[in-house]
């Protein structure tokens, strides 16, 4: 029994004990429990998910993915109660966690709806409405053109301009400052909801097997860790260097968060029109853009007290908070993932969301007399109906 | 940080862009809207051949097995007023079978096949049926036609017993009237025991017929087959195989007197329909009459009603038959008619 009092071989045993005998009561439970009793002759459980239809000349691809526990083999197709033949890539049986392209020719018509079944080979069907049918986007000189001029009309030009208030809002004092300072609270709890509710409407569409939850919570919370990391890494550099840098850092996550909500907005734009569910209209452009004019205010409320020049770093910050619309949009046009939407949307809010809290927390130090001042309510509260507001420019 | 950022993006569409392009199979043909013109129909071939749609065409009383095979299911005996005593052996089984290729159903049948076989005699002659149910369900079988209450098959009077698995029992009745009917399962719910396979075809005879002599006869039972369970038909045809007679047209000649007896056993949709191409045929509706009621070369069917066309094509060439619920043709029930 020697063996035993040494400490570490102990402290060893008393890791693995718990796993070993967890294995030793699975293979019990396999073998003599009550497996067989859910290992019954139940009809198969098969799943299958039409991630993306596109639409080429006459001719359709289904994006199909195999999001349950079985292997589906794939017989035959209907559209719109018509039996079709279909071509699979790389072949019509799709494992577990398997992609398969349905590719066919198909006389479909632009603007019209289209019901696709695909038929397994137990006669399960696996259903996809399409209430647009829409030419998908080539990725051709003129499609990219587009969108990232697109990028830039709603997302980094809007930003861009409201930087401009910049001289105007660095003459602001006192209570003024405060009202910049919680209007700007407003603004990025709204674009955080918004982000939010968008987010959650995305988890239904999720294949399950990614947990549409915990895509939300790791995004989430990924993102309020690792800004929480940088805001405590720059602590001490603030000690040495002044309240300038801590407000630039602080500018600069702002710009992030938002840039990452509008990599949402881009997303958006760029898969509605790539899935062909709405056709982009001029006024949801337009919309984008009164709507993000406001976040330039957002960024550049820290800066306001800093004397030193900082006309590159705000050019950076706009570019940060705009090009990920851009390149949402082109995420979103040629390679639209309901999960990948969903993480990115996930870490925005994190963002924003955890920006709020830092201004907030930065609002209650500065002020003794609290944060509920009449003041900073009324600038709250105008933050969020300005973006209310704004929102009503997308329909 | 920022870079990071970057970094991930720009792997996140590269992986996007990265998936191989595929391209479909083209033959000589490359104009787009002529090949997606003939991509209708469907995908693969059957993989198996549990049943033989063109057989059952012209099978019945089990015509299609050795006489010795033949006697394990169906015997004749003449009886004393010149009639016969056809005696038949039914077996509910379940079996799995396929209704589209590659897609499979989890059919409840007659002897394993869908529809069950035909059964035919001429008017007068009695009617037999040794029934045993092997399944794990209850069953019976229900003729249209004249019975007795207690050979019913709906459990409407005590005698009338529905079997239950293991057990077996006898159902009789006189041959009448003459027509093509049907018969089918009648236990509970029927709707479910109908659209799972329980159904076949019953052609009487009449004792003195006056109509032309037919040529070629043909048994056809119009199904469908609800194969996710939702109430509705996912596929549909003639004789069980969606499209089996657009892959291998049926074979007849011009000017012969080719007879159908046709009958409608689709659950779920009200309607069924029957439309030949560039032909005409004349109509006994239930057969019941000598004399047709129609001459057309398109009819609406309701659920278990049945017909006898009587079809003379004009000349060689392919004729497409189908429902004219066009939406059933596409989805099954369509086929040929090769006229030598």
């Amino acid at each position: 029994m020697r063996l035993f009092k040494n400490s570490k071989i102990r402290l060893l045993f008393s890791l693995l004990m718990p796993i070993v005998f967890i294995g030793l009561l699975i293979v019990l439970f396999v073998q003599k429990g009550t497996y067989g009793v859910l290992e019954g002759n139940f009809p198969p459980i098969e799943k299958l998910f039409i991630e993306r239809v596109v639409f080429e000349p006459e001719e359709i691809t289904l994006k199909v993915f195999n999001d349950g526990p079985e292997t589906v083999q794939i017989s035959q197709l209907i559209i719109n109660d018509v039996v079709w033949e279909f071509e699979t890539f790389p072949d019509s049986e799709i494992d577990p966690l398997e992609n398969v392209d349905v590719k066919f020719y198909y006389p479909w018509v632009e603007g019209d709806p289209l019901g696709f079944k695909l038929v397994s080979s137990n006669g399960i069907a696996f259903e996809k409405d399409i209430e647009v049918s829409f030419l998908s986007p080539v990725a051709d000189y003129e499609y990219v053109k587009t969108f990232v001029l697109l990028g830039l009309y709603v997302g980094v030009i809007p930003v861009l301009l409201g930087l401009l208030w910049f001289p105007f809002l660095r003459k602001l004092q006192g209570k003024a400052y405060m009202f910049l300072l919680s209007l700007t609270v407003g603004l990025l709890i709204f674009l955080g909801f918004d982000a939010l509710g968008e987010a959650i409407e995305l988890i239904g569409e999720v294949p399950s097997v990614f947990n549409g939850v915990g895509i939300l919570v790791i995004g989430f919370l990924l993102a309020i860790m690792i800004l929480g990391i940088i805001t405590y890494k720059t602590e001490y550099k603030v000690k040495l260097q002044g309240d300038h840098s801590k407000n630039l850092a602080w500018a600069y996550m702002i710009a992030l968060g938002i840039g990452l909500h509008n990599m949402g907005e881009g997303l958006a734009i760029g898969s509605a029109y790539a899935i062909g569910e709405s056709t982009l209209g001029a006024t949801l452009v337009i919309g984008f853009m009164a709507h993000n004019l406001t976040e330039g205010i957002a960024i550049i409320s820290p800066l306001t007290r800093t004397s030193n020049k900082i006309t590159g770093h705000l050019i950076l910050m706009g570019l940060l908070a705009g090009v990920p619309t851009v390149i949402g949009s082109l995420i979103g046009g040629f390679a639209y993932s309901p999960t990948l939407a969903l993480f990115f949307l996930a870490i925005g809010v994190g963002a924003i969301f955890d920006v709020s809290h830092d201004i907030l927390h930065h609002m209650s130090q500065k002020h003794e007399r609290g944060l509920f001042t009449p003041v900073n309510v009324s600038g709250f509260l105008a933050g969020l109906l300005t973006m209310y507001m704004t929102g009503f420019l997308v329909l | 940080m920022r870079k990071l950022i970057l970094a991930t993006l720009a792997l996140v569409v590269l992986t996007g862009c990265g998936q191989n392009e595929i391209t479909l199979q083209t033959d000589s043909k490359s104009d787009p809207q002529d090949l997606a013109q003939f991509a209708i129909g469907p995908s693969g071939e059957y993989e198996t051949d549990d049943f033989d749609a063109h057989e059952f065409l012209t099978t019945w009383n089990f015509n299609n097995l050795a006489q010795e095979e033949r006697s394990k299911f169906y015997k004749e005996t003449p009886l004393d007023d010149g009639t016969l005593l056809r005696e038949y052996w039914f077996n509910a089984v379940e079996t799995t079978i396929e209704v589209a290729p590659g897609v499979f159903y989890p059919a409840w049948s007659y002897n394993g096949q869908v529809p069950g076989p035909t059964i035919r005699a001429t008017e007068g002659d009695t009617i037999r049926i040794h029934f045993l149910n092997t399944s794990s369900k209850p069953h019976t079988v229900h003729f249209h036609g004249f019975h007795a209450a207690s050979m019913d098959g709906s459990g409407s009077v005590p005698e009338d017993e529905i079997m239950l698995p293991g057990e077996s029992r006898i159902y009789e009745a006189k041959a009448e009237p003459f027509g093509t009917h049907v018969y089918h399962c009648h236990s509970y719910p029927v709707s479910t025991h109908i659209s799972r396979g329980l159904y076949g075809a019953y052609i009487v005879d009449p004792k003195i017929d006056t109509r032309p002599k037919a040529d070629k006869e043909l048994v056809m039972v119009l199904n469908g087959f609800d194969t996710d369970f939702d109430g509705e038909n996912d596929f549909y045809a003639v004789n069980t195989k969606a499209f089996a007679y657009q892959y291998k047209p049926i074979k007849v000649k011009a000017g012969e007197l080719v007879r159908i007896h046709l009958s409608n056993m689709l659950e779920f949709d009200l309607i069924n329909s029957f439309h030949l191409h560039a032909n005409f045929f004349d109509e006994y509706p239930t057969g019941t009459k000598l004399t047709p009621a129609n001459f057309t070369d398109t009819m609406i069917m309701g659920q278990a009603e049945r017909s006898i066309l009587d079809i003379r094509f004009k000349e060689p060439g392919m004729f497409m038959f189908h429902s004219h619920a066009t939406e059933f043709a596409e989805l099954g029930w369509m086929g040929m008619f090769m006229v030598e």
